[in-house]
C-alpha cells in the first residue's frame, strides 16, 4: 500500500465525519452507536498501524513509507516515518482504543466526546509523521482544539481556568517556533523536512541588541523550537499547566496528555532541535542538562506533598520527562536511545497509573489521597495492577521504566557526571512518592465507611489494563524489541550531529564557544 | 469606437439599467410590495453577471481612452464582489422582513453601489477611480441608514457620511496632487512620470493622500474610527454587506493604483502599507478584546483581518497580490458565515448582539455551534481551517519580499486576536446555563452558515481553482 500512512492517519478523522453526520439524537442507543464507531474506528487504525511495524525496515535510516503531494500555495504533502517516529505512531494507535474504552461511563455529550478523540487521533498521527515544516505545524496546532474542547466541557470544577492556561501556554511557544519556521524558510527556500534535515543553517555569531549570541541564527532558531517543545515537554520551569490541565482533564484526556501529547516534545526535539541546529543545541546544552536535572529533584520533591493523586502523578511525569530531555542532550546513543524508550515507556506506565485513578474516582468520584485507604481489602485485582505500574514509575528491574531511566543515566554519565550524580538521586525520590502514594491508598485499615462496599474492577476495567501490563513486562524484559527499530536511526542522527559539530569546529564558531 | 468601448463596459450598464429601472418601475407602482422580488431579481442577475465576467476570454480590453481597464484582476474581483453581493442580499431578506425594513430601495441601493465598486476595480485613470468610489459610498451612506426610526442607524449614516466625505476630500486632494505633479490623471501616464528620475516630493504627497483617503475606505487603522460605530448601527443585513463586497473592491482599487500608477515607486509607499498593516492588526486585536457586542466585535475583527490582507499589498510582488486576493476571498467566505448566524441571533423575536447571551448556546443547537467553532476558528488563523492558510500565503509572500519584520509583527497579533474569538468559543461551549438566544431564520441562513464552515474545512484540501485564478490576475495585474 502506497498510502498506508494517510490511511492511517485519516481513519479516525473519517470515522468521526461519519458519527457528526449519520448520528442523530442523544439518547442511551445513540450513544452506545457513537461508542462502539469510535471503538471500532481506532481499533481498525491501530490494527492498520501495525502493517508499518512489519513492513518497516529498521537498517534503512532514510524516511520510509514516503508520500508526497502538491498541496495549496506552494506546500506539499509529504508524510513519512524513520525509526525515531515509527514507534510513537505506534503508541498512537495502541492507546487510543484504551482511553476509548476507559470512557464507556461518560454520560455527558458522548457523540461530540468521541468526535473529539477521534479528530485528537488524527491530529496527533499528523504531528509524527508530517514531512513538512508547515503540515507539521498544522497538525501540531490543531491537536490543541480537541484537547481543549475535551478538557473544557468533560473536565472536573476548574476546567475553564486549565483549558485556558493550557492553550494559550501551548499557542504562545508554538508562535515563536512559527516564526523560526519562517526564518528557517528563508534560509533554506523550502520547507521540506528532509531537504531541512540537510541543509546547514548558519552558525556566525552576531550582536542582537548589543547581546552576543554564540551561535548566532541556529542558537536563536534553536530557541524558539525550545519554546514550544519545552512547554510540550513540559520541562520546568514551564510546566504549571500540565499539573492543573491532568487534575480537570477527564481520565481518557489525562490517559492521551501523558501518553501521547507530551511525547510530541520530544519527538520534536528530535526531529528539530538536534539535527537542525546542532550548533545551537550545543551551545544550550548546559543549561538544558541542569534544567532537567533540576525538574527530576525539583518535581519529585514536589510531588511528594500532593494531596491529589493525579497531580502527584502529574508532577511525577514532569520528572520523567526530566529523564527524556537529559538523555536527548546527552547527544549519544545511549542517551537518545533512552530518551526515546523513556518515552514509551511512560506512555503505557502513565497512561496504566490514570486509568488506576480513574478507576477508584469513577466509584469515590474524588482524587483526595487522604479519602482512600485500605483498598486492597475490597480490591484485590486493583491492588495488584497498581502495585505493577507503581514499580514500573519507580523504575523497577524488570518493568520498561528501568530501561528507560537506566539508558539516559549511562547516556549522560559519559558527558556531565555531575547532572547524572544530581539525577540519580531523582531514582531513589520517584520510588519514596510512588510507595508513599501506594501505601496510603491501598495499605492501612479500611476505616472510612464509603469505601467499605466499594467494588473491585469488572471485566472491561481488566481489559483495559492487560495490554498495557503485557507492554511494560515485554520491554522491561526484552528491550531489544524497540531498541532495534530506533537504533540505527539514533546513531545516524547522532553521526550527522557529531559531524556537523567537527565542520563547525573548523570555522570560527568552535573557537568562540571555547572562550564564552 | 464607442461601441467598442460600450461592449466592454457592458455588465456595469447593465446592472446600472436594471438598478434605474427597477427603481422607476417600482415608484410607478406597489412600491415595497415589490421588495422581496427585486431582491431575488437583483441577487440573480448578479450571479449571472459574475458568471458572465468569470467566463470571458483572457486578455485585455482598455475602454474610453485608458479611464476603463478590464483584465483578469479585474475580472476577479468583480465575480467576487457581485457573487459576495448577492448571497448577503438573499441571506438578509427574511431578517428585514420581518423586522418590516424591507424598502425596496434596499436591493437597487446595493445594486448601484455594487456598479460603483465593479467601476473602482476597472478605473484606470483617476477620473474614473473618483466616480466609481463616489458611486459607491453614497449607496452606502444611505442603506446604512435604512432604518429611519432607529436613532442608531441614522447616526450611523451620518457618521459614515461625514467621515466618508472626509476621506473623498482628502483622496481627491491627493488626486490632484499627482494630477499637478504628473500633469496627467491617467495611471499609465502616472507611471511614466514615476519611472523617469525621482518621485517628485508633490507626487509623494499626493500618493500619500490618496492612500490615507484608501486606507478610510477599506478601513485600515489609524482610519478605521467609523468601523465599530457604522457596524454597530446599521441593520445586520447592511453590516454583513459592509464587512464583505466594499472591503474586496476597496482592497482592489488599493492595489491597482499602487501598481499600475506607482509601480515603478514600490519603495516609496511600501512601508506606509507595512506601518497601516501593523498597525491595523494590532488595533483590530487588542480593541476587540473590550467588545461585548458581536457586531462591533466584527468590526474591530475586520480591521484586523484588511491588515493581514495588507501585508500581501506591501510585499509588492505578484505573489503577494495574489495572497492578498485569496485572503480577501477566504475573509469575505468566513464573514458570510458569521454573519449569517449574526442575522439568525434574536430572543422573542428581538436581534441579539451581546456575546453573552451565547452562553452554552452549543447544547441548545449543537450543529450550529460547531459550525460556528469552525469559523471562529479559522478567523483566528488556527489551523487546520482554511484562515490559517490564507494568513499563511500572505505571510510567504511577505518574508518572500523581506518584510520578516512584518511578518513577525503579525504572527504576534494574531496570538492577541485569537483570544477574542477563543472566547467567543468558550461562551457557546463552557458558559454558564442558560443560553438566551435562540437562532431562528430561514433555512437559507443555515445553509449558508454551514457552507461556509464546510468550505473552511474543505478547502484545505481542494480550493477550487481560487489560487490559479488569483494569480493570474496578479500576473495581469503586476506585469
Amino acid at each position: 500500500m502506497d498510502n498506508l500512512l494517510s490511511i492511517v492517519t485519516f481513519i479516525p478523522a473519517l470515522a468521526a465525519v461519519i458519527l457528526a453526520l449519520f448520528l442523530r439524537g442523544d439518547d442511551a442507543a445513540a450513544q452506545r452507536n457513537a461508542k462502539y464507531v469510535a471503538l471500532f474506528a481506532t481499533t481498525i487504525t491501530f490494527l492498520v498501524s501495525l502493517g508499518l511495524y512489519f513492513q518497516f525496515d529498521p537498517s534503512n535510516t532514510g524516511f520510509q513509507f514516503l508520500e508526497e503531494r502538491d498541496w495549496l500555495m506552494g506546500l506539499k504533502y509529504k508524510m513519512g516515518v524513520d525509526g525515531i517516529s515509527v514507534l510513537f505512531v505506534l503508541l498512537t494507535t495502541f492507546v487510543m482504543p484504551l482511553t476509548i474504552l476507559c470512557s464507556w461511563e461518560v454520560k455527558t455529550r458522548v457523540k461530540e466526546y468521541m468526535i473529539a478523540f477521534l479528530l485528537l487521533e488524527t491530529m496527533m498521527l499528523g504531528v509524527f509523521m508530517a514531512l513538512d515544516l508547515v503540515l507539521f505545524y498544522l497538525f501540531f496546532e490543531a491537536s490543541l482544539i480537541p484537547m481543549f474542547l475535551i478538557v473544557g466541557i468533560w473536565g472536573g470544577k476548574d476546567r475553564i481556568y486549565a483549558s485556558f492556561k493550557f492553550f494559550l501556554y501551548t499557542f504562545f511557544g508554538s508562535v515563536l517556533m512559527l516564526v523560526a519556521m519562517v526564518a528557517m524558510y528563508t534560509d533554506a527556500g523550502t520547507t521540506d523536512i528532509e531537504a531541512l534535515l540537510a541543509h546547514s543553517f548558519s552558525a556566525g555569531s552576531f550582536n542582537v541588541l548589543g547581546i552576543h549570541v554564540v551561535g548566532g541564527m541556529q542558537t536563536l532558531m534553536f530557541l524558539a523550537f525550545f519554546a514550544s517543545f519545552a512547554v510540550k515537554m513540559p520541562m520546568w520551569p514551564v510546566h504549571t499547566w500540565l499539573p492543573d490541565a491532568h487534575v480537570q482533564a477527564p481520565t481518557a484526556g489525562s490517559v492521551v496528555l501523558a501518553a501521547i501529547m507530551l511525547k510530541m516534545g520530544g519527538y520534536g526535539f528530535l526531529r528539530f532541535s538536534l539535527p537542525m541546529f546542532p550548533v545551537g543545541a550545543e551551545v544550550m546544552t548546559n543549561m538544558i542538562l541542569w534544567m532537567s536535572a533540576i525538574a527530576i529533584v525539583y518535581t519529585s520533591l514536589v510531588a511528594m506533598i500532593q494531596e491529589d493523586m493525579k497531580k502527584l502523578i502529574a508532577y511525577s511525569s514532569v520528572a520523567h520527562m526530566g529523564f527524556v530531555t537529559m538523555g536527548i542532550f546527552a547527544m549519544n546513543q545511549q542517551g537518545i536511545d533512552g530518551a526515546i524508550f523513556q518515552m514509551l515507556s511512560h506512555g503505557f506506565i502513565s497512561a496504566a497509573l490514570f486509568l488506576c485513578v480513574g478507576v477508584i474516582y469513577d466509584r469515590m468520584h474524588t482524587r483526595d489521597i487522604d479519602a482512600y485507604g485500605g483498598l486492597v481489602i475490597r480490591m484485590p485485582a486493583f491492588a495488584l495492577i497498581f502495585m505493577f505500574f507503581t514499580m514500573g514509575n519507580v523504575g523497577l528491574p524488570g518493568t520498561s521504566g528501568f530501561i528507560g531511566e537506566f539508558l539516559t543515566l549511562m547516556g549522560i554519565f559519559q558527558t556531565n557526571t555531575w547532572v547524572a550524580f544530581v539525577a540519580t538521586s531523582g531514582v531513589i525520590l520517584s520510588a519514596g512518592y510512588a510507595l508513599w502514594l501506594y501505601r496510603r491508598v491501598v495499605f492501612g485499615d479500611l476505616i472510612k465507611e464509603s469505601l467499605k462496599t466499594i467494588t473491585d474492577m469488572n471485566a472491561r476495567e481488566k481489559f483495559i489494563f492487560a495490554p498495557l501490563v503485557a507492554m511494560t513486562l515485554i520491554l522491561g524484559v526484552y528491550p531489544a524489541l524497540i531498541t532495534d527499530i530506533i537504533s540505527p536511526s539514533t546513531a545516524a542522527l547522532v553521526d550527522n550531529v557529531n559531524q556537523s559539530l567537527a565542520a563547525a569546529d573548523t570555522s570560527p564558531v568552535a573557537t568562540q564557544i571555547a572562550s564564552h | 469606437m464607442i461601441q467598442a468601448d460600450l461592449s466592454v463596459i457592458l455588465p456595469e450598464i447593465i446592472l446600472a439599467l436594471f438598478a434605474m429601472g427597477a427603481l422607476l418601475g417600482a415608484v410607478y407602482t406597489v412600491k415595497d410590495k415589490l421588495a422581496g422580488v427585486l431582491v431575488w431579481a437583483t441577487a440573480a442577475l448578479m450571479v449571472i453577471l459574475a458568471i458572465v465576467i468569470a467566463s470571458m476570454p483572457e486578455g485585455t480590453n482598455v475602454a474610453f481612452n485608458g479611464m476603463f481597464v478590464d483584465d483578469a484582476f479585474a475580472r476577479f474581483s468583480k465575480s467576487a464582489i457581485l457573487i459576495v453581493a448577492a448571497i448577503v442580499l438573499v441571506i438578509g431578506q427574511e431578517y428585514m422582513t420581518r423586522r418590516d425594513m424591507l424598502r425596496f430601495e434596499y436591493p437597487l441601493l446595493v445594486a448601484l453601489s455594487v456598479v460603483g465598486m465593479m467601476m473602482m476595480v476597472s478605473a484606470g485613470d483617476l477620473m474614473s477611480l473618483y466616480m466609481g468610489l463616489e458611486l459607491q459610498s453614497l449607496a452606502l451612506y444611505v442603506v446604512a441608514s435604512l432604518r429611519r426610526d432607529s436613532a442608531k442607524s441614522t447616526e450611523a449614516g451620518l457618521k459614515y457620511f461625514v467621515l466618508g466625505a472626509l476621506s473623498s476630500g482628502l483622496l481627491l486632494y491627493g488626486a490632484s496632487l499627482v494630477y499637478g505633479f504628473a500633469g496627467t490623471t491617467k495611471f499609465a501616464g502616472i507611471i511614466q512620470v514615476a519611472e523617469h528620475g525621482e518621485v517628485t516630493i508633490g507626487l509623494l504627497f499626493g500618493l500619500m493622500f490618496l492612500i490615507s483617503g484608501l486606507a478610510f475606505k477599506v478601513s485600515a487603522a489609524p482610519f478605521h474610527m467609523w468601523t465599530p460605530d457604522v457596524y454597530e448601527g446599521s441593520p445586520t443585513p447592511v453590516t454583513a454587506f459592509f464587512a464583505t463586497a466594499p472591503k474586496v473592491a476597496a482592497m482592489s482599487l488599493f492595489a491597482r493604483l499602487m501598481f499600475d500608477a506607482f509601480g515603478a515607486a514600490i519603495g516609496d509607499w511600501q512601508q506606509v502599507i507595512a506601518v497601516l498593516s501593523v498597525l491595523s492588526m494590532f488595533l483590530g486585536a487588542v480593541a476587540a478584546i473590550g467588545q461585548r457586542n458581536i457586531k462591533r466585535l466584527m468590526a474591530y475583527s475586520s480591521i484586523a483581518h484588511m491588515g493581514y490582507a495588507l501585508i500581501g499589498l506591501a510585499s509588492g510582488t505578484e505573489a503577494g497580490v495574489a495572497a492578498m486576493l485569496t485572503y480577501m476571498v477566504i475573509y469575505i467566505t468566513m464573514n458570510v458565515g458569521t454573519f449569517a448566524f449574526i442575522l439568525m441571533m434574536e430572543k422573542d423575536g428581538k436581534p441579539v448582539t451581546d456575546i453573552n447571551a451565547l452562553n452554552l448556546f452549543s447544547k441548545k443547537e449543537p450543529g450550529k455551534a460547531l459550525a460556528l467553532l469552525v469559523l471562529f476558528f479559522s478567523l483566528a488563523g488556527v489551523p487546520p481551517m482554511l484562515g490559517f492558510f490564507a494568513k499563511y500565503g500572505v505571510w510567504r509572500a511577505g518574508v518572500d519580499a523581506g518584510l520578516t519584520g512584518l511578518v513577525i509583527a503579525s504572527a504576534v497579533a494574531s496570538v492577541i486576536g485569537a483570544f477574542y474569538y477563543l472566547r467567543i468559543v468558550y461562551f457557546m461551549y463552557f458558559g454558564a446555563e442558560g443560553a438566551e438566544v435562540e437562532a431562528k431564520g430561514s433555512p437559507i441562513l443555515g445553509v449558508a452558515l454551514s457552507a461556509s464552515a464546510l468550505l473552511m474545512v474543505v478547502g484545505v484540501i481542494y480550493q477550487f481553482g481560487i489560487e490559479g485564478a488569483a494569480l493570474s490576475a496578479a500576473t495581469a495585474l503586476v506585469n
